[in-house]
């Protein structure tokens, strides 16, 4: 979601640049993968605003991503480099791109399902278990684990290491995973 | 966007009562680190704690400066629900008192994400994290509620003791405009009826308002537990002013 107005030859070299930070939680996705930089402003070339959005709104990686973006601009000679942290439109995990998901899973994680728009998939008591038919109410893809590929897994814990995962575990090789959840 | 100075202080009022039901709520949650039953609750907790404060910065932000007022308002100043400020008690008065309110915000904010408001923004990023609290607590009500004798009892204990604050929850708050407030509320008594229902709780029947009459907490009036949850949230920034990592 670049702004409407074409980008620069600069610009979209800055935007390649911003886009090539690691994610300080999960450094084997770029903020690119992950789909939080949303535009690349720049005035002349001595200073530029760079769009920031959160995955969640009291993310702490924030902080870090905005230091990290205006550090490479620096290295990269940009004087002056403004880091402005957007809401709208809401990030949503249907902005990883299939790169960024293809890295999660060679992670351990597994990645968030598309189609995420509809956030937590309602379950009654009991079933935590996806199959090969799907969630609970037969509308999802399964959970995938990413170490064995099974689609026999189990939900352990709505919330993980960060408020992005949930905790699972593969019935097929026992081992526990992250999933990122969809948002 | 052309405000009038009005509008500005009526936008102002209506975030400080958004946003210090978050960061309330979340200072409550974040008590729970090192205590909770089992770890993956304790990681649970801390993260809806984390989104509540992140949504909290957002709305302090549009309302002054966040640390100034987390930190150095007085228990007057501050408009939560007085739902937000009651002690975590055992775990069924927590979850109970996150049933009540992440059903609130989550219909809210859902009405709120659909507008054109000076909170859509936030409300349609904070929506998708309130489903996820609201689907953690209607699970634990089911689990608490349908569970052992002495789950069943605990957690009835728990929802009858938090009902009398959640008349508070509708009243209109000034600066949230085009919200059909009765609307919301009945939203939100069907939902939770429902949870109660399939946990095999029984409704509360007894009056929604506190001594204090609904609206209390929106007015700056707040329960005793307040005063002391106050205390330790502010002691550190109060005793070294200006201190940094």
């Amino acid at each position: 979601m670049v702004t409407a107005t074409p980008l620069t030859p600069l610009e979209e070299q800055l935007l390649e640049l911003a886009g090539s930070v690691p994610d300080p939680e999960l450094p084997v996705l770029t903020l690119r993968e992950l789909g939080v930089v949303r535009a690349v402003r720049a005035h002349g070339t001595d200073r530029v605003e760079v769009d920031l959005t959160p995955t969640y709104t009291g993310c702490p990686a924030v902080e870090v991503m905005s230091l990290d973006i205006e550090r490479v601009l620096r290295e990269h000679g940009v004087r002056e480099v403004t880091v402005r942290t957007v809401l709208a439109p809401a990030w949503s995990t249907d902005d990883i791109t299939d790169e960024g998901r293809r890295k999660l899973r060679e992670f351990g994680i597994a990645p968030p399902r598309t189609g995420a728009a509809s956030g937590p998939v309602r379950v009654e008591l009991g079933p935590t278990r996806t199959g090969e038919g799907g969630a609970a109410d037969g509308t999802r893809e399964p959970v995938r684990c990413p170490h064995c590929g099974s689609a026999e897994t189990e939900l352990l814990s709505r919330f993980s290491s960060t408020a992005c995962k949930a905790l699972r575990r593969c019935l097929a090789c026992r081992e526990p995973f992250d999933h990122f959840k969809e948002l | 966007m052309t405000t009038t100075p009005a509008a500005d202080t009526v936008t102002t009022a209506a975030a400080l009562a958004l946003g210090d039901d978050a960061l309330v709520l979340s200072h409550r949650l974040g008590e729970w680190a090192g205590h909770a039953p089992v770890l993956e609750e304790e990681v649970a907790l801390a993260n809806i704690a984390l989104d509540l404060l992140g949504q909290a910065r957002v709305l302090l932000s549009m309302a002054g400066d966040e640390d100034e007022l987390a930190f150095l308002r007085e228990e007057r100043a501050f408009r939560n629900l007085q739902l937000v400020e009651q002690p975590n008690g055992d775990f069924a008065h927590t979850i109970a008192r996150q049933l009540y309110f992440s059903v609130y915000q989550h219909l809210l904010y859902d009405r709120l994400a659909a507008g054109d408001g000076p909170f859509a923004p936030l409300a349609g990023k904070a929506v998708k994290e309130a489903a996820y609290h609201r689907d953690h607590a209607e699970q634990w009500t089911l689990r608490l509620g349908d569970g052992t004798d002495e789950s069943h009892a605990r957690m009835q204990r728990a929802v009858d003791a938090l009902w009398r604050f959640t008349g508070e929850m509708f009243q209109p708050v000034e600066g949230i405009d085009g919200i059909d407030w009765p609307g919301l509320e009945s939203a939100w008594r069907e939902a939770v009826e429902d949870v109660l229902g399939r946990a095999t709780l029984t409704v509360p029947d007894g009056p929604r308002s506190g001594a204090w009459k609904a609206g209390a907490g929106r007015q700056g009036l707040h329960t005793e537990p307040f005063g002391r949850m106050l205390a330790e949230m502010q002691h550190l920034h109060r005793s070294h002013p200006g201190a940094t990592w």
